[in-house]
């Protein structure tokens, strides 16, 4: 479905504009004035969309109201009907998800001495990590440093990261790169085996390390690969709906589900790292997503009823570039690495309205003010969006730029006969990412003994807002660190008896506050996106859940 | 009444046949969202949903045109007299090995993956690949040992298994060619001297006294040298 007469309209001002933009700079907003227009566009900032939990660790702060109902949910598990000495599977250390922090802790938890088993909702490897474009940001060039690369990632989320987490995150990149590519992992180069690097938003160096624009492919094929080239064990769709505990506070496993047959599994592990991901299916404030199907925050969920505290998730990350045409791909990301080549945002008009290099927040703000003021082109079906000009890269770059750069995004588009060589892209902010998450240290242990944390799942190293390039760069160096402390750990633990009293005591909790029997089931697993939904309430109230008879959200 | 006439207008209703039962979805639908407008609950078959893991490469063919086709569920629209059918990823041959201790050579291959020689050219791989890649062509690069060309053209590939579902001789060409990836990139591609050059700077600790500095910095001192940062462009 090509563009239709009215928007192609649009384009013809686009392309009557390109050659006065080729030189036109939009100043950026100084970090001290970004607030207005945030406060004001940014869904981070609507009341409506938020609100204060009522129970567990994080009491009394806020967070959108979609991951509040799973926060504050029902346990799927009845403990009474678990024999927790009759495990399934018993080992060291227990993976919760097998996208790129899940897979990289579980290779080096195996090469320091543990005996890993990874337990993973979809398949080894179905996890947003496998969709990023743009890249892994590293400080590697003569004229970078770890320490721009450390003012450049405070400065963009206004400086509420945990600054020691962002120390080790960028004096771990340039290794985190090396380590990738000692497993074979195909970094884009120039001749001389030098990185070709792409300066994406908020980089004062350019410093993203890409695989043309399946970056997180490349990256996830050969650390999957890996994973089964050492037998590590693995358990695909079958995530784990619970935490399991020992009597003396320590996390010491997990209940796991067969997504299929219901069937429950049990694992003691003297150590769980949690590395989960996301949670864009939960479709925060009713954006459309970039994540993939199992993005649904289940990690919080089971950390949190542990009573493992959760910080900066009053924020999300809305991707400024997502596609808003055809409907088809609605949500499907753009990478940044097209405006950092050279891609400008544009009005109906054919104007450009603000640097596109602006850090994410401020630029999905910008994008919306734009399309409120009645400045955005509406598609036959009712989404708005503004222009992204994917030509001009071509035109600054040479012939070839885009295609050479971006065969996956120019494929998507041309399965829907648009070229975006020669075309510019409708797009809007999406829910992209989970600034904050489980709150962690450097070495990837959180305050709950046993429990550690990897990925999108943790929190603190992005503060209230992240750099392109630095999600990827956190599953290399937070995956391979909790990967390393929980062998280091299980090497002088000696797991007492097994409980499931902290989910009683959740339980109890949730009924004293009167909650029990207005909040859903969680984890939640899977999105409803199927067209007769499970109905929540019928269930938890006439039935309360028991094993072998585990449903599906 | 006038109105609510005019959007059913708009929207055009087509006939889909999921394993065989008639049902009607409206145009602009994918394969998926077709599913799952028919009340399929996804479990196998969805990934990302944006065609980069593979999930859910599928195949249909028509009412009254049994050839099959290919694609990717998340990004085929449907048609009308569409039949579908669900294919959930299964295992391939995937044996192990110890990238440490090999060596970048078509022997190599040919040693992980001996049946590589039984392929006879039928073309079926090239044909099923949803992401139009030239399969057999990259095969016969992997069988001369040319490894840096299977790397090329196998780059795209997102290991939906569709190649090795119709290989008639059992052949996994996703598993083949990412080994040649890896060897490419492990032992051909050319050497970074900056990355071991910066790794070495980090351990000797040449920037830690910069970074414990700015840990320390009032937020205005830090703020104003964020604003004032050079911006190198490339």
């Amino acid at each position: 479905m090509p563009y239709p007469a009215y928007m192609e309209e649009s384009i013809r001002k686009v392309e009557a504009t390109r050659e006065r933009r080729l030189k036109e700079e939009l100043p950026r907003i100084p970090v001290g004035e970004r607030m207005p227009v945030l406060k004001e566009f940014h869904p981070d900032f609507i009341e409506a969309g938020m609100r204060e939990l009522l129970v567990g660790p994080n009491k009394g702060d806020r967070t959108p109201n979609e991951l509040a109902d799973l926060l504050e949910g029902n346990s799927r598990i009845d403990p009474d009907k678990i024999e927790l000495d009759k495990v399934d599977y018993d080992v060291d250390v227990l993976v919760i998800g097998a996208g790129g922090a899940g897979a990289a802790a579980a290779l080096i938890a195996q090469e320091n001495g543990a005996n890993v088993l990874i337990a993973t909702k979809l398949r080894l490897g179905d996890a947003n990590t496998i969709g990023y474009q743009g890249g892994t940001q590293a400080a590697d060039r003569p004229d970078d440093s770890p320490a721009l690369h450390y003012l450049d990632t405070v400065g963009g989320a206004r400086f509420t990261n945990d600054p020691k987490l962002v120390e080790a995150l960028v004096k771990d990149a340039p290794d985190a790169i090396r380590w990738l590519e000692s497993f074979g992992v195909n970094w884009d180069k120039n001749p001389d085996g030098s990185y070709f690097e792409v300066g994406l938003a908020g980089e004062c160096v350019p410093r993203c390390h890409c695989c043309k624009d399946y970056t997180g492919l490349e990256v996830m094929r050969v650390l999957r690969d890996e994973v089964k080239c050492r037998n590590i064990n693995y358990v695909e769709f079958g995530p784990a709906i619970e935490l399991i505990m020992d009597d003396k506070g320590r996390v010491a496993g997990a209940v796991l589900v067969n997504l299929e047959t219901n069937e429950l599994s049990l694992v003691r592990a003297k150590a769980v790292v949690m590395a989960t991901g996301g949670i864009g299916r939960l479709h925060t404030q009713g954006f459309p997503t970039t994540n993939h199907y199992g993005a649904t925050a289940d990690g919080l969920v089971l950390a949190y009823r542990v009573g493992c505290p959760l910080v900066d998730i009053d924020t999300m990350q809305y991707h400024p570039t997502c596609a808003a045409y055809p409907l088809a791909i609605l949500g499907l990301l753009v990478t940044e690495k097209v405006r950092g080549l050279g891609g400008q945002l544009l009005n109906i008009d054919g104007e450009q309205f603000a640097n596109p290099l602006e850090p994410r927040d401020v630029l999905a703000a910008c994008i919306i003010r734009e399309c409120r003021q009645g400045k955005g082109i509406t598609t036959p079906t009712g989404e708005v969006g503004v222009w992204l000009d994917s030509p001009r890269i071509d035109v600054l770059h040479g012939e070839g730029t885009v295609a050479r750069n971006f065969p996956a995004m120019v494929r998507q588009f041309a399965r829907f006969d648009i070229d975006m060589t020669k075309k510019p892209m409708l797009v809007y902010p999406g829910l992209h990412y989970q600034n904050g998450g489980i709150k962690f240290s450097p070495d990837g242990a959180t305050p709950v003994p046993g429990l550690f944390a990897a990925g999108e799942c943790e929190g603190g190293v992005h503060g209230k807002n992240r750099l392109g390039g630095n999600s990827t760069l956190d599953l290399w160096v937070f995956g391979r660190r909790a990967g390393r402390t929980a062998a280091q750990y299980v090497k002088e633990v000696k797991l007492s008896k097994l409980t499931l009293d902290h989910v009683r005591r959740w339980q109890k909790e949730l009924k004293e506050a009167g909650l029990a029997e207005v909040r859903p089931i969680s984890p939640k697993l899977l999105p409803d996106y199927a067209r007769q939904p499970y109905d929540y309430l019928a269930d938890y109230v006439t039935e309360r859940l028991q094993p072998g008879q585990i449903k599906v959200a | 009444m006038a109105q609510e006439t005019k959007v059913a207008e708009k929207v055009r209703m087509l006939d889909i046949y999921i394993m065989g039962k008639r049902y009607q979805v409206s145009e602009g639908l994918t394969i998926m969202t077709a599913l799952e407008y028919c009340g399929y609950r996804l479990i196998r078959g969805c990934g990302c949903r944006a065609a980069f893991c593979g999930a859910c490469g599928t195949v249909y063919n028509f009412k009254n045109d049994p050839t099959l086709r290919y694609a990717l569920a998340c990004q085929k629209l449907v048609e009308q007299d569409m039949y579908l059918t669900q294919i959930p990823f299964f295992p391939a041959a995937k044996p192990s090995y110890d990238l440490d201790k090999m060596e970048p050579t078509g022997e190599q291959i040919l040693k992980i993956y001996p049946e590589l020689v039984t392929c006879f050219g039928c073309n079926n791989c090239t044909k099923s690949c949803p992401q139009d890649l030239e399969v057999l062509w990259f095969m016969s690069d992997a069988l001369r040992g040319d490894i840096k060309e299977v790397a090329i053209k196998s780059f795209d590939c997102l290991m939906c298994g569709l190649c090795a579902a119709r290989c008639p001789q059992g052949l996994v060409p996703y598993n083949i060619s990412l080994l040649c990836r890896r060897l490419y990139g492990r032992y051909i591609a050319p050497k970074s001297k900056h990355v071991d050059e910066r790794i070495a700077e980090i351990e000797a600790g040449k920037f830690d006294a910069e970074i414990e500095e700015m840990e320390k910095l009032s937020l205005e001192e830090l703020r104003r040298r964020f604003d004032e940062r050079k911006i190198i462009k490339d």
